[in-house]
Order: structure tokens, then C-alpha cells, then sequence
């Protein structure tokens, strides 16, 4: 049965019919075409489907489509602003935050909901904060540097990016 | 991995909800971290779930007048961050930090960890050693259970189908209590393979554990050995040498015999912990 939902995507409104048991994940990749959202586990462990639901973190593999509806919804492909990137992209990339790069979505939006809650953690906090994500690269250290260096610039200490 | 067709219904409020609920084969959906890993790996295959989740009179802490009352779908974020329960149950905010990750926490809930019951999951020890009541509602009006005889099985409970758990509630810590939880945890999924809740209330003293068997349990016989004792070191470590259990759980991750080991490390870390807290 069809349920007509409405979600705000990236800034943008959406009103789509989807099934009840639609995943999040898979209405906004293959409903909405935005497929910077990766699908990697399906079980909840990998944290590659990361996304903001209401300015949280959330793993969008394990939420219906229909629970989403009257959200507000950010992916990865709403964090640069035209061709600027956001400081977490632009910090990724500095430090060689990604080898592989399929992890990097959800590195990035679950590192934009803990910098929200807490604009300046200390390494141990980064590291707890990415307990829900799994780089198979194990280029941990690298991310765990680059949310470092991020939050430093947002924060405005950073020198030259 | 997809979830097989259901039905989904939003209630509006408490009651409609157990009206939708009373049909057959039905299930409360509130974050949705327990049940949509089981719907997904068609475990659970519900005719139709009831979207509970925007319930407000099931959200949120209160504590007054020497009781704290926690909603069912207050979320581990929000018992994590809870100011109220620093001092009234730290025990239970400390544990509610420790559940899965981050991206679990903002959305799973007090009401979905307990009805799922996991024997790995944090929470139940925790109202053990609280000796909290479960309040729960149903066709037939509302009824309360001690959480010592809520947990009824591997994943089971007290809680019928078209019931909900509403809230629950116990008496908040005192100046002088204090409580603490130390968990062993798998480190790859972060689900315990011993958790240890300690509340020490007075001279009373509670001990309870998940993770270790199938049930969570209070370890009776190590709290009233302490409840009225020094709690020194040598009576926590003479508490727990004795602390036994009829049927602990073995698997790949742990033997038996290697839990009831952590069981007398994480109870003694949990105690020694509450017991330097008190203020």
C-alpha cells in the first residue's frame, strides 16, 4: 500500500508515494537519484548509509521511508555549498581522510552530527564518535585527523586549508 | 535487504494507538533499532505496524518528589544526556552511553531495548539493580510489573501484543547512594558480553547483570552479603567469589565459565565504582 510522504531533502521538498516497508536509504538512492549515500552492510554495523535526520545521525538502512516523513534530511550531497566545499570535505581531503572512499559519506555526516553536538572533541571523542562506522581501508587514523582539522577550521583557529 | 509488505498506521495518540493495536498480529514500531534488523532478516513479519514514535506523553525524564519517571521512547541520546538522571540514576545514563554507537542511540529507545529484550542489551540490569517498575498499557487499562519478573525468557517479556510499555519508574537516588555500570562489550558490534549495574541505596546494595545468561538477573545473594557491610575491597572480592549461575550463556564469543569469570571482574568494577561515588 502506498503511503505519500513528505521530506525535505538537502533544502529541497519532496512529495513522493512510497511502499511502507521502502528503506530510507534506498528512496533517497533510487527514488530521488541521490546515490551519494552508500549502501554497504544492511545490518546497521557499517554506518556507510550515514545521514542527518532532523540534524541527528542516523543510519538510514535502518529507517522506513515512511518514518521520515515531516523530516528534514541532509545527505552527502548537502554539505558543499555550490563548488565550496564544506570544511569536512575540504579537512578530508587535505589529510587524506579517504583511501577507497566508500566509507566517506557516512564519515562525513556522522562527523557533522558530533561536531553539531560538540564543536570541538578531543581525539578519544572522535574516535567514540565513529564507533557506529567502518573503514575496511583501516584508514581510521587519517579520518580520525581530518575530523580533527575540521573542526578546527569551523571553529576558526585553522590556518591555511 | 528489505523488510517483506506490512501495513503502517501513525497513532496520534496513546489511545488510538492501542485500538490499532488490538488487531491481530500487530507491532508497536517507536525507533525501530530492534524491530526493522528483525524485519529486514524476516524474523519478524508483522501484518502491520503501529508508528508509535510520536507519542509525547510516552517522552521524556521526570524526577520529583524522591521518583524518576523515564518515557518508553525516551532515546538513549536523551537518557545519555540527561541532567536529571546524573543524579537520580547515573547508573542509567551511564549505560544508555554505552549502548551500540551514536547513529543507535538517536533513534533507539528505553521502551524498544527492554520489550526486545536482547540478552546483550544494557538496560535491563540496569532496572534490575534500580528495583524499577515497568508500567505498561493495554486494552484493559494500565498495570505496572517489577523489572525483577519483567524479563521472562531469551528476548521474552511480560508484555502481551497489544500491550505498550508506557513509562518506568523508581525511587531516585539519593545524597549518599550511588550507582555505576561497567560492560564488557563485543568490539566489533558493541553488544555486552557482561554488563554490570551496581546501585548502592543507604546500606542497601544492588547487583545485577545482562550479557551473562539468557535472562538478565539480579545477583541477590552478592547484594545482601554487601547491603549493610564496609563495601572494602575484600568484601566486594569475598561478595563476588561466590556469585554463581545455574545456566550462563556459552558461545563463540564466550564460555561459559569465561562470563561467570567476568561477571565477578565487571560486578566488582561496577561496585567499586558506585561505591566510590557516593558523595
Amino acid at each position: 500500500m502506498g503511503h505519500r510522504i513528505q521530506i525535505e531533502v538537502n533544502g529541497k521538498r519532496y512529495e513522493r508515494e512510497v511502499d511502507a516497508r521502502r528503506l530510507l536509504v534506498h528512496f533517497l538512492r533510487e527514488d530521488l537519484g541521490l546515490t551519494g549515500t552508500n549502501v554497504g552492510c544492511e545490518t546497521s554495523l557499517c554506518g556507510a548509509c550515514t545521514i542527518l535526520v532532523n540534524g541527528q545521525s542516523v543510519k538510514s538502512c535502518t529507517q522506513l521511508a515512511v518514518q521520515a516523513d515531516g523530516t528534514s534530511v541532509t545527505t552527502i550531497e548537502g554539505m558543499a555549498d555550490g563548488q565550496d566545499l564544506h570544511p569536512l570535505q575540504a579537512a578530508f581531503r587535505d589529510n587524506h581522510g579517504l583511501q577507497c572512499g566508500y566509507c566517506t559519506p557516512g564519515m562525513i555526516m556522522v562527523a557533522a552530527g558530533m561536531l553539531a553536538d560538540n564543536p570541538a572533541p578531543t581525539e578519544q571523542e572522535i574516535r567514540q564518535g565513529l564507533k557506529g562506522n567502518v573503514c575496511r581501508c583501516t584508514g581510521y587514523h587519517n579520518i580520525v585527523k581530518s575530523i580533527a582539522d575540521a573542526a578546527e577550521q569551523m571553529n576558526g583557529k585553522g590556518g591555511d586549508s | 535487504m528489505f523488510p517483506g509488505n506490512f501495513e503502517y498506521v501513525r497513532a496520534g495518540n496513546l489511545k488510538e494507538a492501542l485500538t490499532l493495536l488490538s488487531g491481530e498480529d500487530c507491532k508497536a514500531l517507536a525507533g525501530g533499532h530492534s524491530l526493522i534488523p528483525l524485519l529486514k532478516q524476516r524474523l519478524a513479519q508483522p501484518a502491520k505496524l503501529v508508528d508509535i514514535s510520536g507519542l509525547d506523553e510516552l517522552k521524556g525524564v521526570t524526577v520529583e518528589a524522591g521518583k524518576a519517571r523515564v518515557g518508553a521512547l525516551t532515546t538513549h541520546r536523551e537518557l545519555a544526556a540527561s541532567e536529571a538522571l546524573q543524579g537520580a540514576a547515573q547508573v542509567l545514563s551511564e549505560a544508555a552511553s554505552k549502548v551500540g554507537d551514536p547513529q543507535v542511540r538517536n533513534r533507539g529507545t528505553l521502551g524498544g531495548n527492554i520489550a526486545h529484550a536482547d540478552p546483550a542489551s544494557d538496560l535491563p540490569a540496569v532496572l534490575l539493580a534500580l528495583d524499577a517498575e515497568v508500567s505498561i498499557v493495554g486494552p484493559n487499562g494500565s498495570r505496572s510489573t517489577k523489572a525483577d519478573g519483567f524479563f521472562s525468557g531469551l528476548m521474552d517479556t511480560d508484555l502481551a501484543e497489544n500491550e505498550v510499555i508506557s513509562h518506568v519508574e523508581f525511587s531516585s537516588l539519593g545524597a549518599g547512594d550511588a550507582s555505576a555500570y561497567c560492560k564488557f562489550e563485543h568490539p566489533a558490534s558493541g553488544y555486552a558480553i557482561c554488563g554490570a549495574a551496581a546501585v548502592i541505596r543507604g546500606s542497601e546494595v544492588r547487583l545485577a547483570f545482562n550479557g551473562v545468561a539468557a535472562v538478565p538477573f539480579l545477583a541477590s545473594a552478592v547484594g545482601d552479603s554487601l547491603s549493610g557491610s564496609d563495601l572494602s575491597d575484600a568484601a566486594i572480592d569475598s561478595a563476588l567469589s561466590a556469585l554463581e549461575h545455574d545456566d550462563p550463556l556459552s558461545d563463540l564469543h564466550a564460555s561459559a565459565e569465561y562470563r561467570l569469570h567476568l561477571a565477578k571482574v565487571y560486578g566488582g568494577r561496577a561496585l567499586r565504582a558506585a561505591r566510590d561515588r557516593r558523595g
